[in-house]
């Protein structure tokens, strides 16, 4: 008698401990993050019945030239998570503090190859490749795991809509533009996952726990 | 004879007090200068150079050599007003990006800001006094 009420309080003890693994589990899983931007709902006929389906906003195809003259699309990001801005090299208010931050996120994920670096400049007109290939060189990046996109000023002002960050021309900004300091975190399927402040330190380590908790998405299975 | 040596050591007492005083003075304009220096350091150098003074690739350069600083200190006034379009060479590596002016600072500003400079990120260069400046800044100046 006295064995099995042992036995059972074991069993009891076992089982609480299970159940708070599976917990922790189901936690872990849960944390994911949003998906921001607009959605709308859509049906579909599936094998004659009708699906609601939610479709996100995703950033739209583009073609600019990188660093290299080379030309970059979409579907160079297809495959990785990239965190992307929009700054000019000649700034001298918050891009050399972006530039500072994104060496940070470089320097934890370099060589990996499912995260990529998207800068976008804003004065395209001096801002040419072989201005964007030097400045890379002087930030010490090597390779295409920071890509530098240049275009026509409408192309990128565009770009800089979808991914809901303020650019535009003003001669009375410091250096000629306005702009934001928004990092933006894009997810494999072109969704806009996170928005952080580029130039606050916080927010930054934010970005890289965040880019962690990405990541894991795509490694579950 | 007792009297004389009372007064030589008054003399070299009342020396030794202007002396102190002096000095004392010199650490609080200083300590000042330094504190002032901060604030503008914050706000306009900042981006660019680091919060350590550390610079940014090889794009701008680190405020951390002494040596360069000390044997600068008139170019380095005039960079922090006029901007500079010149190559230097800063702990053995080249540096050619542009500085932009900062023309609104005044002749006190720079001091301030040389001041926190020339006694951060490892540099013990002391008091950096605004008549300093001022001449360095004429010397600049003249090509204009």
């Amino acid at each position: 008698m006295k064995y099995i009420i042992n036995n059972s309080k074991w069993f009891y003890l076992l089982s609480a401990l299970m159940m708070a693994t599976a917990a922790c589990k189901q936690n872990g899983n849960s944390e994911k993050l949003p998906i921001l931007g607009k959605r709308e709902a859509v049906s579909k006929i599936v094998n004659g019945n009708e699906l609601i389906d939610t479709l996100y906003q995703t950033i739209p195809a583009f073609s600019f030239l990188n660093q290299d003259s080379t030309e970059i699309n979409q579907s160079d990001f297809s495959n990785s998570i990239y965190v992307t801005d929009f700054f000019f090299t000649t700034c001298p208010s918050i891009c050399p503090i972006m530039s500072r931050n994104l060496l940070q996120v470089l320097d934890k994920y370099r060589g990996n190859e499912e995260v990529k670096i998207l800068s976008h400049t804003i004065n395209p007109k001096y801002d040419r490749p072989s201005v964007l290939k030097k400045y890379a060189d002087k930030l010490g990046i090597e390779g295409n795991q920071w890509e530098f996109a240049w275009g026509p000023q409408a192309d990128i002002y565009k770009m800089a809509d979808s991914y809901m960050v303020f650019a535009k021309e003003d001669p009375n900004a410091p250096g000629g533009f306005e702009h934001q300091g928004w990092f933006i975190l894009v997810d494999k399927q072109a969704r806009i996952r996170g928005a952080y402040d580029g130039t606050d330190a916080d927010q930054v380590s934010k970005l890289l726990s965040d880019m962690d908790i990405l990541l894991a998405e795509y490694h579950e299975q | 004879m007792s009297n004389r040596s009372l007064t030589v050591l008054g003399t070299l007492l009342a020396i030794v007090a202007v002396l102190y005083a002096c000095q004392g003075e010199e650490a609080i304009r200083k300590a000042q200068y330094y504190t002032n220096g901060q604030k503008l350091y914050a706000q306009r150098c900042q981006n660019c150079h680091g919060s350590n003074g550390e610079g940014l690739g090889q794009l701008y350069p680190p405020l951390s050599d002494t040596i360069y600083l000390a044997g600068n200190l008139n170019k380095v006034a005039c960079m922090i007003k006029f901007g500079s379009n010149e190559t230097i060479e800063v702990l053995g590596k080249i540096y050619d990006s542009e500085m932009p002016p900062n023309k609104d600072l005044t002749d006190q500003d720079i001091a301030y800001i040389m001041t926190y400079i020339g006694n951060s990120f490892g540099n013990e260069l002391g008091w950096i006094k605004t008549e300093e400046v001022t001449n360095s800044l004429a010397a600049c100046n003249k090509g204009d």
